[in-house]
């Protein structure tokens, strides 16, 4: 644990050369954010696993690293929630149905949820870190009775900026213990205030039966990470979801090298001691 | 039922204490119940007392003249609510109202004290815990400054 290998595969097609899909269904979720519903042009479904992203682009206004935010047992569609932070991700969201958009991919290292058989599962998303881990979710939710506990703590800016509130609702019935917070909030807010690693503590967790999966800024992950460990819970039990400048996404560009990895080909999805020695050097 | 020194076990700030010192500090302490909207402390006011939630959740709230009370934080059972009697000038810094009806183990801070004085082991534990909870609150408060979902231009 903590040694990192690299891994080789062999590149194919979608890897290289970005594939037409048409927007077919679109929603805003908050006043930044879209979810738009994708089918590739040619019919066929788009196969990807739970933490997986996508190199998206629409028209000229560049490639970004999405991930994918949809059903990984329902490839026939390939969803995306974006936040409109940039030429392109702006671009992106503005697709309208109909528009193609160019889609390369899928990529990356996936969540760990088809090996945790037995296992409390907490997943912990900061803002537009729900998304990436919402495949993981419904993947969990999807074979629920391999799992002992299975938690979600999320946190938002405000309330306004929570994403996916009415499937919270629903993931609640059916079994996940859904735990929401906000950085800040009025009095009408009826939830939780404070920060996602104050919701730790509340947790009752049980140590040597969790694993922790966390997407979110990284300074919300380092500091879950040492609320974590002060509940006894060890640092690779916990997987984070990385981002850097990702380009290439083939790992061939090293635009995203982090250490002695490269993210679009070695992550995003890490154990938390294979990049922990990386992530508070400013320099990197 | 169980006494006050075995309710406070629950807490993670009192855990681990002997248990002598849970029937010392138990002696300081008494059950309430608020109803909502029960304002356990008021800016300025004199902070005497503390409070460990057993139930429900106390709301901290911030007054910013013309604006709607801003919420800084919500605490939880188990929490402890209130530092301001530990410390001269012994008056509250912010407000603290009960989001709905909350059962409360309220502790006599004067007492506590006194008796933190007389007993410096029992003062010890007792900073050592209260102080790692201050902690928490600080790294949590440094992380919500941080105001890490915002957007946040690129460098360059």
């Amino acid at each position: 644990m903590g040694t990192f290998q690299p891994r080789v595969e062999p590149l194919n097609s979608s890897a290289m050369v970005p594939a037409s899909f048409e927007v077919v269904e679109k929603h805003q979720d908050t006043a930044d954010v879209w979810t738009l519903e994708l089918v590739a042009t040619s019919g066929e479904p788009f196969e990807f696993e739970p933490g997986q992203f996508t190199m998206l682009a629409a028209g000229g206004a560049g490639e970004v690293p999405i991930s994918i935010s949809g059903d990984p047992d329902k490839p026939e569609r390939l969803v995306h929630t974006v936040k409109a932070v940039g030429l392109a991700t702006a671009a992106i969201c503005a697709a309208e149905p109909g528009q193609a958009l160019s889609v390369r991919g899928p990529f990356g290292r996936r969540w760990p949820v088809d090996q945790l058989d037995g296992a409390d599962v907490m997943i912990v998303a900061g803002g537009i870190g729900l998304p990436p881990l919402r495949p993981a979710i419904l993947r969990l939710l999807a074979r629920r009775e391999q799992y002992g506990r299975l938690l979600l703590l999320y946190s938002g800016r405000s309330p306004d900026e929570l994403l996916f509130t009415d499937e919270l609702e629903e993931w609640s019935q059916r079994g996940v213990e859904v735990m929401v917070t906000v950085d800040a909030a009025s009095a009408e807010w009826d939830g939780h205030v404070g920060v996602v690693t104050r919701l730790v503590r509340h947790a009752r967790l049980e140590p040597a039966a969790l694993v922790a999966m966390t997407c979110g800024p990284e300074l919300m992950m380092r500091f879950l990470v040492a609320a974590l460990s002060a509940q006894g819970i060890r640092a690779d039990r916990v997987y984070v979801s990385m981002e850097r400048n990702m380009q290439c996404g083939i790992g061939r560009c090293g635009h995203c090298q982090l250490g002695p990895t490269l993210v679009c080909r070695d992550g995003p999805v890490y154990r938390w001691p294979e990049v922990s020695p990386w992530v508070a050097i400013r320099e990197l | 039922m169980r006494t006050i020194d075995e309710l406070i076990t629950d807490s993670p700030t009192f855990a681990g204490l002997e248990p002598a010192q849970l029937e010392f500090i138990a002696g300081c302490g008494r059950n309430e119940h608020v109803e909502a909207g029960t304002m356990l402390m008021r800016v300025a006011d004199p902070a005497d007392r503390f409070w460990l939630i057993r139930r429900g959740i106390i709301v901290l709230e911030l007054y910013l003249p013309g604006r709607e009370p801003l919420v800084i934080e919500t605490l939880e059972p188990g929490d402890v609510v209130g530092w301001s009697w530990l410390f001269p000038p012994y008056r509250w810094a912010l407000d603290g109202r009960a989001h709905g009806s909350c059962h409360l183990i309220t502790f006599d801070g004067v007492c506590l004290r006194q008796k933190c004085e007389a007993d410096h082991d029992l003062g010890f534990a007792l900073m050592t815990r209260f102080a790692n909870d201050l902690v928490g609150r600080l790294q949590a408060t440094r992380l919500q400054l941080a105001d890490v979902y915002g957007n946040v231009p690129a460098p360059g």
